[in-house]
């Protein structure tokens, strides 16, 4: 599906660094970053900072996918995790350069940048995280 | 002012093919031909990598192994390559970015041919030592292309090494660089055009050894240095038969040079090939070691180094990333289908 | 407020419709609505329609205006308001309706559903139901829909709350029921074996996890409850329809192995209905996926967690049980999944089954009927109670 490129680049921070946000108010870290706390709310306004959340984590759940479209039909099949990183954040993304079958809840991972998709031959590529197994 | 390499990282695909299997499917004794190479496997870049996400994961590893460097205290950065995501638009600034080093730093990408990766080293050692820039980082990375059935296709692979350069806490330090470089057309790849093209056998004795034992020669003359004076050498190595034979005819001994040649295990990773070859003798170096390193790029030129390992090395957070040991000894073998899966080569619907 | 009734109900067959537009399709349910409640088409004050997706589907946006035009209401100026809510879309647009009529504001209120799906290619079908979830932080990293329902199953497994083959089940029940509807796409029960063993979707789930692709419209009529005998003796009363919601992205939540959305709204329409689940005879939950409907029965209180995967594999779930019947119209899995069309469909069948026209899946002494409508991995959800008059 073709992005504008705006789209892909403003969201740079998030896709290649984990970079997320904290509220000033009550600490809570939320990844992708918010405008303001859903808890905080109206306080929060103004009051939302960076924070780059750590690359590392373990697998909360999993799936083998086994169809998709576009450039994920050339990493078909793939596995795609929730992943609760070293912050306790979750996060959601894909698990490459793994072994399908040894894919389990638990399982160490850490983050790196990868081809997620381009628009076409022609068109942006976009880069983001996905994870690998952590040694 | 002395300046050198302050850190390095070094990132090879965990995917591997051997010349068999390619041979299996041209109907060539692929065997031989590895042989004859001294070639046993080459690596494969996954789909979703290329040569952005290849110097990014060398370059976060490079970070990773001096945590006290602030990566906003690095002014430049060029990433060597002849197999660009992009015809236009860097991969420079996305690696800049990917290693929080934007945006006050210059940024470019470089080619030529496989010595993209030590123009890069050069350009940042200029800069470091005009006191220009605090650190810079160049990079050596490629997913080199081949045409199918050529015999490019049993060596050319994938992978890469970033180098960090400054002039404190250097933990090897370049004593001396120079270079040889002619018009000599052996190897080269239109605009457009998804292979390159090589002048066959011209691409030895015109091309790569008269320009690799040039820049050896020039730099040990300069030097007032002899073969025996040095550890280690590492040459470009587009596959193992060139740099064996560079290194005999130059006078070093087979152990000087095992270290830094690793395309009989990784293929020729062409911009990443000296780069890497120089990661794997640090990954062992001790101080004091003596390194020379002459790179080679198609078109043609070299890139000669005099390196000394210096006392930081001992140091130096090494195992904040794995090393080249640790990252070759996973490795996945894949069948011709997957590679062309891979490599793009079979065609699917629009994506 | 004034009580709220379903004067009458219809539904197209669903299925892959090669034949039917788009606006065919819209206005055939509808019609068959009027019929089922005597209504000449002067007497609507205004239409509702759930319709997730014809911006996409099919490149027309502004649908409120073509249901409008092609069933003749565009002539006397209905207003017609077209409701988005993912998968929600028609239990949204529903309650939306139900709102309109206990306010005062209408007394004759049409309410459809419908989706036109198959004049697209599969690839693009799939891509527009991924973009129910996060698009840019779920969808966008390659997670598919049937990958995040997927995560949920390893999930439920892990904890011990549900088997594969619990999960497995509910397609069962939902097929068994299938085979009995002559508006269902697939009318054909199917093994367990066949559901564990179908192609692979996004492991653990199969093809036969994964509700089918589907044109279709379901509709119904409300009036005010002490107008609908003027109208029909086979009306049923809306004793509440309820609607919550929760993050876009599954994977902000805190727990993955219920939906707070359905626990949220099924609280609630309980409580305005004065009833309980244990009172209800009748169910339709919304199981695009298997490990889906299988959560609802847990988060709707049919039974306790843990304990709804055991009655689906046991068959406690069908319309002859004895227990509160789930889905005996063949639920989006089987019945099919026009997916603007489901939440509507779903009311369709309780009103059959309240108003004892629900043929041989007829679920005897039917009293009080429950909708459960999802849009995406639990973002929104409706859950509507019905009670026979």
């Amino acid at each position: 599906m073709a992005m504008v490129v705006a789209r892909e680049w403003r969201e740079i921070p998030g896709r290649y660094n984990l970079e997320g946000t904290r509220c000033g108010c009550c600490g809570k870290i939320f990844f992708p970053s918010r405008a303001f706390c859903p808890h905080c709310r109206r306080q929060s306004i103004g009051k939302m900072e960076p924070f780059p959340l750590k690359p590392t984590g373990e697998v909360y759940s999993f799936s083998i996918v086994h169809q998709s479209d576009g450039f994920n039909r050339r990493m078909l099949p793939y596995a795609v995790v929730f992943v609760k990183n070293d912050d306790s954040i979750m996060l959601a993304g894909q698990l490459v350069d793994v072994d399908l079958p040894t894919v389990k809840i638990g399982m160490r991972v850490r983050a790196v940048l990868r081809k997620l998709d381009e628009d076409g031959k022609a068109g942006i590529i976009h880069y983001a995280f996905k994870f690998v197994p952590a040694e | 002012m002395e300046t050198g390499i302050v850190s390095y990282g070094a990132y090879v695909p965990r995917y591997r093919i051997k010349p068999e299997e390619i041979g299996r499917i041209w109907g060539v004794d692929g065997k031989a031909m590895g042989r004859g190479l001294m070639i046993n496997q080459k690596s494969v870049p996954s789909p979703d990598e290329d040569v952005v996400t290849i110097a990014t994961a060398a370059a976060r590893d490079m970070m990773a192994r001096v945590p006290d460097v602030d990566p906003q205290d690095i002014g430049a950065l060029y990433v060597g390559s002849e197999s660009l995501p992009y015809a236009v638009k860097p991969t420079a600034t996305v690696v800049a970015e990917a290693i929080r080093a934007t945006p006050n730093l210059t940024a470019a990408d470089l080619e030529f041919a496989c010595k993209a990766g030590t123009a890069g080293i050069q350009m940042c050692l200029g800069l470091v030592g005009a006191g220009m820039v605090k650190y810079g980082v160049a990079i050596g990375a490629d997913t080199s292309q081949s045409a199918p059935g050529d015999a490019l296709e049993y060596s050319a692979s994938a992978g890469g090494a970033a180098y960090l350069i400054g002039s404190e806490r250097i933990i090897a330090r370049v004593n001396r660089t120079l270079s040889f470089s002619t018009d000599t057309p052996d190897f080269w790849r239109r605009e457009g055009q998804m292979y390159p093209v090589h002048g066959g056998r011209f691409t030895g004795e015109p091309a790569y050894f008269r320009h690799v034992s040039s820049a050896a020669k020039r730099l040990m003359a300069d030097r007032g240095t002899k073969p025996e004076d040095y550890t280690y050498a590492v040459f470009h190595q587009p596959n193992g038969k060139f740099p064996t034979r560079m290194a005999k005819q130059l006078g070093f001994t087979p152990e000087q040079i095992a270290y830094g040649l690793l395309t009989p295990e990784i293929g020729n990773t062409y911009s990443g090939a000296v780069p890497l070859g120089l990661a794997h003798v640090l990954d062992h170096a001790k101080p004091g070691d003596r390194i020379l390193v002459v790179s080679y790029g198609s078109g043609a030129g070299s890139d000669a180094f005099d390196i000394t390992v210096t006392d930081e090395i001992a140091g130096y957070r090494r195992a904040n990333a794995p090393v080249l040991d640790q990252i070759l000894a996973h490795t996945v073998d894949i069948d011709y289908g997957t590679y062309a899966k891979f490599k793009g080569s079979i065609a699917l619907p629009e994506e | 407020m004034r009580d709220v009734a379903i004067i009458g109900a219809g539904s197209t067959k669903f299925g892959e419709l090669w034949g039917a537009s788009f606006r065919a399709i819209g206005i055939e349910a509808g019609a068959r609505a009027m019929q089922d409640a005597n209504l000449g088409g002067d007497e609507v004050d205004a239409i509702y329609i759930g319709n997730m997706s014809a911006g996409r589907f099919i490149n027309q946006q502004h649908i409120d205006a073509l249901i409008a035009d092609y069933t003749g209401m565009a002539t006397n100026h209905v207003p017609t308001t077209r409701v988005e809510a993912g998968g929600a879309s028609g239990g949204v647009a529903f309650r939306q309706a139900v709102m309109a009529v206990a306010s005062g504001l209408h007394d004759i209120v049409i309410v459809g559903g419908a989706e036109k799906m198959t004049d697209m290619d599969d690839d693009s079908i799939n891509s527009v139901l991924n973009a129910t979830s996060d698009a840019e932080w779920e969808a966008g990293m390659g997670l598919t829909l049937p990958s995040l329902y997927a995560i949920i199953a390893q999930r439920l497994m892990a904890e011990g709350i549900a088997t594969r083959e619990e999960i497995a089940s509910c397609a069962v029940n939902s097929h068994f029921h299938g085979a009995m509807n002559p508006d269902a796409q697939f009318r054909k029960a199917v093994s367990l074996d066949t559901v564990l063993h179908a192609g692979p979707v996004a492991e653990p789930l199969t093809m036969f996890d994964c509700a089918p692709i589907s044109d279709g419209s379901a509709a119904v009529i409300l009036c005010p409850l002490e107008e609908a005998k003027k109208h029909t003796d086979n009306y049923v009363k809306v004793c509440s329809s309820m609607q919550a919601s929760d993050t876009l992205a599954l994977f902000q939540r805190e727990s993955i192995t219920h939906f707070n959305a359905t626990r949220v709204a099924a609280q609630q329409a309980y409580q305005a209905a004065h009833i309980t689940a244990a009172d209800i005879d009748v169910a339709e939950v919304h199981d695009d996926y298997t490990v889906a409907g299988l959560m609802a029965l847990q988060d709707l209180g049919f039974w306790k967690e843990g304990e709804a995967g055991r009655a689906l594999l046991e068959g406690q779930t069908r319309f002859d049980a004895g227990k509160t019947a789930i889905n005996t119209s063949g639920g989006l899995k089987a019945k099919g999944y026009p997916i603007g069309a489901a939440g509507l469909s779903q009311i369709v069948e309780l009103t059959q089954q309240l108003t004892n026209r629900a043929g041989p899946r007829q679920v005897r002494n039917a009293k009080y009927g429950l909708a459960q409508s999802t849009g995406g991995t639990g973002s929104a959800v409706t859950v509507t109670v019905l009670e026979a008059m």
